[in-house]
């Protein structure tokens, strides 16, 4: 009974912090549509400002200590609005999604800034002034300062509470929410409420950071451990949801502490290690929130967004003439390569052409079907996790073995775009990643199938294949295939339909098209071809392991899908290339890689709104189509 | 800046870089390297260090083969596939001799699988699991670190030593930390069969809820505790288990929290008596270290941590092998690997004909704080060649070449 009481406490004092994160994000996401990618980040600079302001202030007495935490807590708030008025403020009217490639680029700068900063090691900050000792709770020594931390989160939602609910500004916020147009219609300063809310989120970010410099390190793993975390909260709360985010924190946060609290059971004479369980559960619960509850716990459909005129699609034309000779020129030359090109060309090429076929599978699904998903790394990992497995356990020969993966992916696709295209929107996003991470989760767990953490290796092409050149024709003549193939079943009637679905629902039903069997089909499609990316990279590397279906791999997807151009059919295929390039040659060239591809990746966010192919049309001749 | 200009801008620095061949140096011998430098920085950047001290006094004393030695370094981002790329890169590109590196198992054991298909020698420096010389070894990959299994012997004869019955694990829950418990919990029973394992925590890498897994720990009342975990695991652990009491009356052994890159920033909150591997770098009075540490603290004006010394030893590694070579031919490098003999701070070492595995020890001993800050206390070195199985068990493991 006592120790359930005590891990009944640790819960509430994870939920605090998680609560803190989660509502920040979600406040950000409520008001502006911004799918914060850099919100782990600003908690990450919260920990690490306040490490350095509470060990400059501390002489002072607790006031220094307490004090150093708020600072730190304002100074990310007003890096938060700084980073809405120079960056995203710009990118408003771009097309849906395009701002988190922006976040994605400060998560690169802001982390190499840290190491700059800050350096390498692992900062441990003193213990809170005041609150340093244990109280005895049930017989057992409970730290005061988690104490502390049970009191803050409620204290916090229900100060936002006020916020929202008592003053002018926290009426136009929740207006803002429900409807950004008319906000805007009704003469109320957008651009300042923008910049207010994003501060504020910010800063709650920072608070949640400071707030755990008692509690652990600061380090540089801290923004994707904190994003992921926050997300899943936000999007099992509801989104937008303040009370909605407090609950779900307050949900995960006990999951795990009694998760870990049970640790191994037997259980019909297996040994079950809930302990082990701690990481994906968070996942496992979003998922099955998701199925029952859509909306999440607390929230609500979202409403619908009368859509600015760049989020309105053009309807996609067949290439022109032009552009047939290009593509055919182009992929003449790409043939003969090996004849001309380097040895280090042709290997560097194998990677561009099996992203790019893994990010057009990926735009697939966002750009004619409209789902995003951020767990497309799923279907790539389970091709490539198909070959090798069908190779070395199944005994397949390596041809076989490639012809099949694409089909396993295309089974787990299946399966889990089943339950993901009875969602839509953000909420069919996360449903997806959470499938991706208790697929991740399985593939990394299972050492006698998989081969666990360290993945298998020996997964090499055919004799016939395995000269770099010949497996480089084989890769760009299997991805050629697969890039035409999308093309065409988008230009198919099947094809139309998705889009019809796309654009309106609504209408689509009323003509009678079943659209969740379209999507369905379409999410089955992409797993597929994506799986076919997955399998050409294993046999590529010799080797894989869980992260080729980690989130970072979904993500990169994200990234060169938006990068090239999210409205335009050889976008993915070109930000592809972009991103793989960029990324080796700025790597292989200078030792802050990292803030560097995200300056990049920042000035192309900047320069070209639309992406590179989505500039380029604009640009040259196709500028009608889209204004 | 309009659009137009924007584009160009791009397009110039795109072709720029395009065409920024790396400067090819004249006479030089070239060896591959790969890491994941972002990824890890707090044990590569001084790994980085010691290996650039290395360079400089190979080269200093004449290089190799006549010429001079050159390290291409590339950072893997922590990604398989690309250290494959980049290994595929090194040997097209700049033609290295061979490759070395890597920090992440997985990324060493795929590495070490590439240099098999493509019968190129591979000097795994930092990976630490046991599979890369074992159940996956082949005939082109040597490793230099002692492995979880040799690192987990070294604080078995502490912990029979101490005679207790009922044991808690915790471990991050990954290839090391599974293979480590697994390795403690046999060697353990083999010599006290009586002992008992309580309770089993395993939080992920890097997100332990340590005042939850304190508490459970603290639940299943065990007389001693033996911990995997490292980096930021660790000091959450500590810290919560010193406030909760985990720790009063109860024998720890914490694998590498001895190691500066772990140890340091405990602090003053560094549990005292636990039983580690480590590095105590300011105690250490052999000749060799006391020369490799004057030269590292006059080139950097910093201490050496752990990563210095497994950087500088690996450029110890390459140039006495081209040396023993006296060629840059596959297979004579590789012949001259069996049985290697290096200098290293920590004393000469070995490289094993019979699984390519490096007799490089650790420090094992016990920490406690000295002017708040954590130290090694009553530490002696566990020379590696004492911790391995014995030769049958070795080639029962290996697979046959």
């Amino acid at each position: 009974m006592a120790s359930i009481l005590v891990q009944f406490l640790n819960g509430l004092a994870a939920a605090s912090t998680l609560f803190l994160i989660a509502t920040g994000l979600s406040l950000i996401f409520g008001v502006t549509r911004i799918v914060n990618f850099a919100h782990g980040s600003l908690y990450m600079l919260g920990i690490y400002v306040a490490y350095s302001a509470v060990n400059a202030f501390q002489p002072a007495g607790p006031l220094g200590f307490w004090g150093g935490m708020l600072v730190a807590a304002l100074a990310v708030g007003a890096l938060g609005a700084l980073i809405e008025i120079l960056i995203l403020r710009r990118i408003y009217q771009a097309p849906e999604l395009f701002q988190l490639l922006a976040t994605f680029a400060l998560v690169l700068i802001i982390k190499d800034f840290a190491l700059w900063v800050w350096g390498a090691e692992d900062l441990l900050g003193p213990r809170a002034v005041g609150l340093d000792g244990a109280v005895s709770i049930a017989g057992r020594r409970f730290p005061e300062y988690d104490l502390f931390l049970i009191a803050v989160g409620p204290l916090v939602l229900g100060l936002l509470w006020l916020l929202l609910h008592r003053t002018r500004w926290g009426t136009l916020v929740r207006a803002a929410t429900q409807d950004r147009e008319m906000v805007g219609a009704l003469g109320v300063n957008q651009k300042l409420l923008f910049t207010s809310v994003f501060a504020l989120g910010a800063f709650l970010a920072g608070l949640g950071g400071a707030l755990e410099v008692p509690r652990e390190p600061a380090q540089l793993f801290l923004d994707l451990s904190a994003i992921s975390d926050a997300f899943v909260i936000v999007v099992v709360g509801g989104m937008g949801s303040i009370p909605g985010a407090f609950l779900a924190a307050l949900i995960i946060g006990e999951v795990k502490a009694f998760c870990i609290g049970i640790g191994n059971v037997e259980i019909l004479g297996v040994v079950v290690s809930f302990s082990k369980l701690t990481l994906v559960i968070e996942f496992v619960v979003m998922a099955v929130v998701l199925v029952v509850r859509p909306w999440g716990l607390l929230g609500r459909p979202q409403a619908i967004q009368r859509a600015a005129p760049s989020h309105i699609e053009p309807p996609l034309r067949p290439a022109s003439r032009g552009l047939v000779a290009g593509a055919v020129v182009l992929g003449v030359a790409l043939l003969a390569l090996p004849a001309y090109g380097t040895a280090y060309n042709v290997v560097l090429m194998i990677d561009i052409l099996v992203f790019a076929l893994f990010a057009a599978s990926l735009h697939f699904l966002m750009g004619p079907a409209g789902m995003v998903s951020f767990g497309h790394a799923a279907y790539f990992g389970l091709g490539a996790y198909g070959a090798g497995l069908l190779l070395l356990r199944a005994g397949f020969p390596m041809e076989a073995a490639l012809v099949a993966a694409p089909f396993v992916a295309a089974l787990g696709a299946a399966l889990f775009g089943w339950f993901c295209v009875r969602l839509s929107g953000v909420y069919l996003a996360m449903l997806t990643l959470a499938f991706a991470q208790i697929g991740w989760s399985i593939v990394f767990q299972w050492d006698s199938f998989t081969g666990g953490s360290n993945g298998m290796v020996g997964i090499w092409p055919a004799a016939w294949l395995s000269a770099k050149p010949t497996y480089y024709v084989l890769t760009l003549l299997l991805c050629a295939a697969g890039l035409l193939a999308m093309r065409r079943i988008v230009y198919a009637p099947f094809g139309y339909a998705l889009r019809a679905g796309r654009d309106s629902p609504l209408r689509c039903d009323a003509i009678g098209i079943d659209l969740q069997r379209i999507q369905w089909a379409a999410f089955t499609l992409a797993g597929a071809f994506a799986g076919l990316a997955g399998a050409i990279y294993a046999f590529s590397k010799g080797s894989v392991s869980p992260e080729v279906m980690a989130i970072s791999r979904s993500v990169d997807g994200l990234v060169m899908v938006l990068l090239g151009g999210v409205q335009t059919l050889s976008g993915p295929a070109v930000g592809a290339a972009a991103f793989t390039w960029l990324q080796d040659t700025i790597a292989r060239n200078t030792e802050y890689w990292q803030s560097l591809l995200g300056l990049t990746i920042l000035v192309i966010v900047l320069a070209f709104p639309r992406g590179i192919v989505g500039f380029l049309a604009w640009r040259f001749g196709r500028a009608e189509e889209i204004e | 800046m309009n659009q137009g200009k924007a584009f160009l801008a791009v397009a110039a620095y795109a072709l720029a870089t395009c065409f920024a061949a790396p400067a090819a140096a004249q006479g030089t011998v070239k060896v591959g390297e790969i890491n994941s430098y972002k990824r890890f920085p707090a044990f590569l950047e001084p790994y980085k260090k010691g290996w650039e001290l290395g360079v400089d006094e190979v080269n200093a004393s004449g290089g190799v083969l006549g010429k001079k030695l050159e390290i291409v370094s590339r950072d893997d981002g922590g990604s398989q596939g690309d250290a494959v790329r980049l290994a595929e890169e090194l040997m097209s590109r700049e033609k290295v001799a061979f490759i070395s590196g890597t920090f992440l198992s997985n990324i060493g054991l795929a590495v070490s699988d590439f240099a098999k298909q493509k019968k190129v020698l591979f000097i795994a420096a930092e990976p630490l699991t046991d599979k890369i010389v074992w159940d996956n070894g082949n005939r082109y990959t040597f490793r230099l670190r002692p492995s979880v299994y040799m690192q987990t012997a070294m604080l078995i004869d502490a912990a029979v030593k101490l005679n207790k019955k009922r044991w808690a694990v915790v471990y991050p829950n990954y290839e090391y930390g599974q293979s480590a418990v697994a390795a403690f919990k046999k060697l353990l029973k083999e010599k006290q069969p009586n002992v008992e394992f309580v309770s089993e925590q395993a939080p992920a890498l890097g997100k332990i809820d340590a005042g939850a897994v304190s508490q459970a720990l603290a639940d299943a009342k065990p007389d001693a505790i033996f911990s995997a975990l490292f980096g930021a695991d660790l000091a959450k652990f500590a810290r919560e288990g010193n406030l909760r009491g985990l720790f009063k009356d109860r024998a720890v052994f914490n694998l590498l929290a001895g190691e500066p890159e772990y140890l340091d920033p405990l602090k003053g909150e560094t549990p005292v008596g636990w039983y580690v591997t480590g590095y105590p770098w300011a105690d250490i009075n052999t000749p060799e270290h006391k020369k490799f540490i004057d030269a590292y603290q006059k080139k950097y004006n910093d201490y050496p941590r752990l990563g210095s010394v497994v950087g500088f030893s690996l450029v110890q590694t390459i140039a006495a092998v081209i040396k023993k070579a006296g060629s840059l031919d596959t297979e004579k490098l590789v012949a001259a690997m069996s049985g290697l003999q290096v200098e290293t701070p920590f004393g000469p070492i070995t490289y094993r004909a019979i699984d390519h595995q490096s007799t490089m020890g650790a420090y094992v001993g016990q920490i406690g704080v000295k002017d708040g800050k954590g130290v090694m206390t009553s530490f002696s070195y566990a020379p590696g060649d004492k911790y391995l199985p014995s030769d049958a068990e070795v080639r029962k493991m290996r697979p046959a070449q």
